[in-house]
Formats: C-alpha cells, structure tokens, sequence
C-alpha cells in the first residue's frame, strides 16, 4: 500500500523533472560523474581503495589537464566561430622554448642567451605570451584576408611552429631555469591559471557583446556581416586570444617541466579539440560555453588517471579515448539534427 | 542531317493524340503558401511549350514536380497516357523526363565525355572505362545535335554557353522525350541563343516535347509552338503561340484585380534623404539613380537577376558599389561596409531569411539585438541585458511576435515570425532608411498583412523605405513609386497613379 503510494507521489515529480528545461552541461557531467564512479567501484574491486576521494590523485587529474584546460578555452571560442585551430601543440612549444631561453640562471654556461640570464620573471613570461600572441594573429590574419579554410592556415602555423621550435633550440633542451620562473608552474599554480582563464572567459561569451558576436559569426557568418559586424577583425581577435592562450599553456609547461624542449605539447591541439567537443560544442559553430569545455577537460582526466588506477595499458587509453572523442561528435550531429526537425 | 535523324529516329510517341505528358489536378503546398493549386497542361510530342508567369506563379515549382525533385500533394502525371510516380530525378529520367537546370550541374574537372556519361560509362573487359567508346558514342551525339565541342577538354574550360549546350546533350543522351529547359539563355549571348534554338528546333523534329521556361517575351514568339500562363499558382491558359500577341500574354499573366489588402495610407512626404546617383557595380548593374524621400516607400519591381537585390546590398556596403554615388541628406557618403551604413541610419532586411537573416541555432533575443549591440545597450564591453530584454520584449509584443518566450530558438519560429524577429532587429537600430528585401516572401498571408501595417506606419514616421518586391500587387499597393529594372539597368520610374501591372511588366521585360 505504502509503496504504490510513493510511485504515485513520485510519478508527477519525475514528470516535472523531466519537463524543467536543463542546461546543456547537465548531460556531460552526468557522463563525468558517471564515469567517475566506474572507476571508484572497479577501483575498490581491484586496489581495495577509493578512486574519487583521494585528494592527491584529484590534484593530479587537474594538475595533468589544466595546460589542456588553458589551451581549450581558446578553442572552445575557436570553434564557437566555425573554426578550428590546430596549431594550439606546437604553439605550446614555441612559447616554451622561448620563456624557458628567458629564463635560465647565470651559473649555466651553456645558456641560449648569456647575457640574458637571472631576468626578472616578468620577462620570460612575457615572451612565451607573445609568441602566443604572434603566432595567434598569423592565424587570425591568415583566415580573416585570404578566407583560406582555417583547418589549412593553422595546419600551416602548426608544421612552422614546431619548426620554429627545434631550430630556436637546435632540437636541445633549454634546461637550468629560475626558481622564479619554476614557481609558475609549481603547487596549484597551473590550475589556478586555466580556472582564472576558464571564468573570464566564460563571462566574455555570455555577458559581452564580443561574447554574442563571436556566437553570430558561428551561427551564420553571412547574416554577421549583414548586421554590421565587423567579421574579419572579429576572427582574427578570436585566433589571436586562442594563440595567446596557447602561449601561457606554454610557459606553464615549460615552468612545470623547468625546462623548455621543442617536443612539448604534441598532440595538445587534438586534447583541446577533444575536450571542447565532448563539453557540446558544435564543430558546425555557433553552440557551445566554457562550462562545458571545462567538464570536458575533466572527463579526459578522469578518463587518463582512472584507467591508469585500475592499471589498463596506456596503448588501450589512447583506443578508448579515439572512440569517446568520435561518440561526441556522433551524439553532437544528432542533437543537431534533432533540433532541426 | 536533321532529315536522316529524323529517318533513323522517328516520332517516340505511339499516336498523335496521347500528349507526351500530361498532368491533371496538381496541388503543391509549403508551410505557409500553396504553390501550385490545381494546375494542369500538356505537352505534345514535337513541340516547344512554353511556360509563362510572373516570379513565384508557380512554374518552378511544377518543373520541379515533373523532373520528379518534389512529390505532389495531388495530383497525377501521365507520360504517354501511362500514370507515373515521380519519387526522385532518376524515376523521371527513367520515364524519359530530362531537366536541364538553371543552375549547370556539371564536374568542372571532368571531361566532356565523363560529365555526359557519368554512372553509365561504358566498360573494357577488364571493368576500367573506356575512353575510346566514351569519346566515339560523344561524338556521335554531338553529331546529332550539331553541336561542335571536343569531348575530351575539361568542362572548367568551356564557356557558359557551352556547358549549356553540354546539359542539354546530356538529356539527349537518356533517350529522354521531354525535355525541361529552364531559362536556358539567361546567361547567353544573341548568337549562342540562335545556335540554342536550333538544337531546340532539331529536337522538335525529332519527336521531342520540350517545356521552355522564360521571361523573354520575344524568345516566347520565336521558338514555342503552344504557350501556357501561370499566375499566383494557378493554371490560366493554353494557346497555340501564333494566335497570341505581347499585350495579350502579359495580360493573362498579371490579369487580376488589385486587391485592397494594402493599406496604403497618403503620409506627408518629406526632404530627399538617400539620393543614388549612376551607381554601379561591375557586370551587376550599371547607371542606377534615383531619390528617396522622408515617408515615401519606393517599390523596386523587376525580375529576379534584374539586379535589384544587389543595389541594395551595394547601398547598405555588403557588396560595395564600384562606380557613382551614393548622397545622404545631399551629402556624399562612402559606404564599403554593413556597419557603416547602419552609421548612415540605414537597415537592410535581406531577401533570404535563412542564408543571409536568421541566426538559426540562437534564441530570438540574440536574433533581435546582434545589429543594435553595435550601437546600444554597451558599457564598456559589457551588454546592459536588463534594458535591452526589456525593449526586446517591448519590440516582440508590439509586433506581435508569437512565442512563450525570447529565449526561445528562433529556428521553431513560424516563418511569418522569423521575419518579424528580423525586422525587429533593424527596428531596435531605429533606422532612417528601410531597405526591404521582399519583406513578405514565402509567409502566410495573416503575418503579410501585419507587416504591410507595420512598413506603411513606418513610413508615416518618417522612415524612407525601398523595398523590393516580386509580387506585383505588394509593390502597387504599398509604393508611392514604382522602380522598375532589368538587366542591370533601371527601365523606368513610375508614379503611384501612373503605376499598373501591365507597365511594369512591360518595363520588367523589356
């Protein structure tokens, strides 16, 4: 009796859950908590220990994804336009090498630059942002004047950037870094840096007219320009923030790592695009917020360290991760497709 | 040769009396409009039959009904007294009905003889295609047609002109009986049109049926045998060419009533505000000049590819015009972008909702602020979304916009009401000068009205309108002067009392 009356009860509440309109995060994080808990209930089967509330493992998922994190917000906005930016990896090198050469104490002989050593860290740091920079309004330029498809202009930024990399370096480590400049990348700083970038960024695209025309561009470029929006110099500040972003991911790296080498960040563009795309951003343009991009983020950690913690091989992660990211952009295809009938 | 081809191939139809084609009873409808409403004709074997209507009386809409693109709602189509049901183009390629498209659809990097055999190329032994047969069997088919083109160059390297003449070989070449030709000489010169019409007339002699669709009045009188008229949707007439004269075939085309559905009110008409003088954009439109003036709604009138849409975009800076001037309150202005027209007090709504208007994926308040946020609304950055959700509200409800909220997707929007919601955005920039693109196209007839209300208050306000229209008795209701154009050029301006479909068209088509 008592339980037909709680079905009954719980019946019309379901309804109304159902029927309340969700934010589109809900989705994914349900995903991250779910797979969150595959991984403690597998984990206390196999290690006799707990997956989630183990603070130092935590600190290692976000401490891994947060140079990811950092380059994502960028390509999160990237692809809100209709883009995409495949030089984030190799920037990530540029600007490391470069930071790094900046950085270097005095008592090294073999310093890049001898008389530019013991700088204050403002210096280093500068530089690996600007290379970002740089790079980021090639990009920008590139797509916005000969409107070639930004896959190729940054395909084209990637090849030269690492390029650009090995021969600043010839191809060595820039090792024997400052404390200073090791600091940045020390303890939480990593993480502070992608969650303080991870929040302006997110109330530049919700509450800033650069926020909404970067949603129009995506949405229907031709329609933009028909409202007075300046698209091309629009573009080229979204490329420029992304390389710019790519830039500090860099220099994080290279101080995390106190050392700048040119084979840093392989791969780091196709993470980010990953992410973005299984936090429910559209590759069509025009859908997509950093709230998700940042569940995103965490989902590939997660993803990283738990099979590491039930002890699958790296080679069967970087298979399952193929398949998650290829599941995303399925299930993005069919909620579009869903909207339009 | 046209008498061997003849002998080899005589007439495909079993008698004279069972037409090639025959459609009865055609309804097409689209959300909003009915396209076509119990339209019917036939086409006898041997024959050029021409189609004729204003924009938007419904004869693409049957072509494309009969090249088997659309299904019908109702309806039959016989071929050969044989009832059919065209699914797809290939069901009606497979009953012999070939379209020739306005737009080419050929392989640029392919070969002739590739593009024309494409899917049925013939094979070696081995399965490769063999060019050597694919080359003879064009040969051969170009003999037919008299037409003179190697096919082995690259279809990129052809003129217009050519790979029109390669399309219609192409039909040829399915052993096709009825052909559809749609506007086939709207890209070609006086010659290439002479050497079109002999194949056209070859193809008579051998049996074809061809449907000709044009706009050209002089070209209906040259090579159709049998003219059928369309207006609004509906079937008007048949008759055989050489019983027609000019007068008479625009007057079955426009012969209606002008309904009152316009309330066009008399407004006090103010000082010149947009004055265009001998503008002109390369190989578009040439020595365009005209005044608008405070309260007045100029009606721009011509047909599509007459280059109205494109005087428009060059006034509002999408496509900047390469030649004369453009004045704004009698002062010279240079205007190469959207943004700085809107400067000038301008607003252009498009003529495209879905290409060039709407912001589909995003709700209706981002479809309605995305031209004011330029201006308004700002603070250092930052959108002010108290007052700008409160005047978008204000916006939807007086203009009756139906929807539960603002943050709904504009895409679920009625088309009547996406229009509104882009009308919205330009009203929200409180603009001096309305450029309307054919402000009420493809929308029910209840959403029509209201925005004729609303562009007629307008205009009493002050606002100087231009606005482009397909549909004749839009443009003579609501202008207080005609506009007309054709071929890039303007024919005449015609006063509201002077002004009626007949002169119009007869300015439209030259």
């Amino acid at each position: 009796m008592s339980v037909i009356n709680q079905t009954a009860e719980a019946l019309p509440m379901l309804a109304r859950l159902k029927r309340r309109k969700w934010p589109p995060e809900v989705g994914i994080f349900l995903v991250l908590v779910g797979i969150s808990l595959f991984f403690e209930a597998v984990g206390w089967y196999l290690n006799g220990q707990s997956f989630i509330f183990n603070l130092e493992r935590l600190e290692i998922i976000i401490l891994q994804m947060a140079v990811i994190g950092i380059i994502a917000v960028g390509v999160n906005m990237v692809i809100i336009t209709g883009g995409i930016d495949l030089s984030s990896g190799s920037v990530v090198a540029a600007a490391a090498v470069v930071s790094a050469s900046l950085a270097q104490i005095s008592d090294f002989p073999r310093a890049v630059f001898p008389q530019l050593t013991d700088l204050p860290i403002i210096w280093p740091v500068l530089a690996g942002v600007t290379v970002g920079l740089i790079i980021g309004l090639i990009n920008g330029s590139l797509i916005a004047f000969t409107a070639i498809p930004p896959f190729i202009a940054t395909l084209g930024t990637m090849v030269a950037a690492r390029g650009f990399a090995k021969w600043f370096t010839g191809a060595m480590p820039v090792s024997m870094l400052t404390d200073q400049f090791a600091w940045i990348g020390s303890g939480a700083n990593p993480v502070v840096i992608f969650l303080l970038t991870a929040v302006i960024f997110h109330i530049v695209l919700r509450y800033t007219r650069f926020g909404k025309f970067t949603y129009a561009i995506g949405a229907n470029r031709q329609a933009a320009v028909v409202s007075g929006i300046n698209v091309n110099r629009h573009l080229i500040y979204i490329y420029a923030i992304a390389g710019l972003l790519s830039g500090i991911a860099g220099t994080v790296t290279a101080a995390r790592a106190i050392s700048g080498q040119s084979g840093m960040g392989v791969m780091y563009e196709l993470d980010a695009i990953a992410a973005v795309v299984i936090g429910g951003t559209s590759l069509a343009g025009g859908v997509g917020r950093v709230t998700g991009t940042v569940i995103g983020v965490l989902i590939l950690g997660v993803m990283t360290s738990g099979f590491t913690f039930i002890r699958i091989d790296a080679f069967y992660q970087e298979m399952v991760k193929g398949v998650i990211i290829v599941a995303a952009v399925v299930a993005d295809m069919y909620r579009q497709r869903k909207r339009r009938t | 040769m046209s008498e061997s081809a003849l002998a080899e191939r005589p007439a495909a139809t079993p008698s004279a009396d069972v037409p090639l084609l025959e459609i009865t009873g055609i309804v097409k409808a689209f959300p909003g409009v009915v396209a076509l409403d119990h339209v019917g004709f036939r086409l006898r074997a041997g024959t050029v039959h021409a189609l004729m209507g204003e924009n938007g009386a419904g004869k693409s809409t049957l072509m494309k009904i009969i090249a088997g693109v659309y299904t019908p709602d109702e309806g039959t189509v016989r071929v050969k007294g044989k009832p059919v049901v065209l699914r797809s183009p290939l069901d009606a390629l497979n009953n012999g009905i070939a379209m020739i498209h306005q737009e080419l659809n050929l392989m640029p990097f392919m070969t002739v003889a590739e593009n024309i055999w494409i899917r049925r190329e013939p094979l070696t032994r081995l399965g490769l295609v063999d060019h050597g047969e694919l080359r003879r069997r064009t040969q051969t088919l170009f003999e037919r047609l008299a037409i003179d083109i190697d096919p082995e160059i690259e279809v990129r390297r052809l003129s217009i002109a050519n790979r029109q003449m390669v399309e219609i070989a192409k039909a040829v070449s399915f052993d096709s009986d009825v052909l559809i030709m749609d506007e086939p000489t709207s890209a070609l010169t006086e010659k290439e049109v002479e050497h079109l019409f002999r194949i056209v007339r070859q193809l008579r002699v051998q049996g074809k049926g061809i449907v000709y669709i044009t706009h050209k009045m002089n070209e209906l009188f040259e090579i159709a045998d049998e003219v059928s008229v369309f207006r609004d949707g509906r079937f008007i007439g048949t008759k055989l060419s050489s019983e027609l004269t000019r007068d008479e075939v625009i007057r079955m085309m426009v012969g209606r009533e002008v309904t009152q559905m316009f309330p066009k009110e008399q407004v006090p008409i103010g000082e010149v505000v947009l004055s265009v003088r001998n503008l002109g954009l390369k190989n578009v439109f040439h020595d365009v000049s005209f005044d608008l003036r405070a309260g007045e709604i100029l009606g721009l009138a011509g047909l599509v590819g007459s280059g109205r849409s494109n005087v428009a975009e060059a006034l509002f800076g999408v496509v900047p015009a390469t030649s004369g001037e453009i004045l704004i309150d009698g002062k010279k202005v240079a205007i190469n972008s959207p943004g700085l027209a809107m400067r000038h007090g301008m607003a252009f709504l498009t003529e495209d909702r879905k290409e060039t208007g709407c912001f589909l994926l995003l709700d209706i308040l981002a479809n309605m602020d995305m031209a004011v946020l330029s201006h308004r609304y700002v603070k250092f950055g930052f959108v002010r979304s108290r007052p700008l959700q409160h005047d978008c509200d204000e916006m939807g409800r007086s203009l009756r916009i139906k929807t539960p909220s603002l943050q709904e997707v504009i895409q679920n929007l009625s088309g009547g009401n996406q229009q509104k919601v882009l009308i919205s955005r330009w009203l929200m920039t409180q603009p001096r000068i309305l450029l309307l693109d054919e402000p009420t196209r493809g929308i029910d007839v209840g959403a029509k009205a209201e925005i004729h209300r609303l562009v007629t208050q307008l205009a009493g306000k002050g606002v100087a309108v231009l606005m482009i229209s397909s549909e004749m008795p839009e443009v003579l209701g609501m202008s207080d002067r005609v506009m007309v154009m054709h071929e890039g050029r303007v024919t005449g301006i015609v006063d509201r009392k002077d002004a009626d479909q007949v002169k119009i068209m007869e300015l439209a088509s030259h």
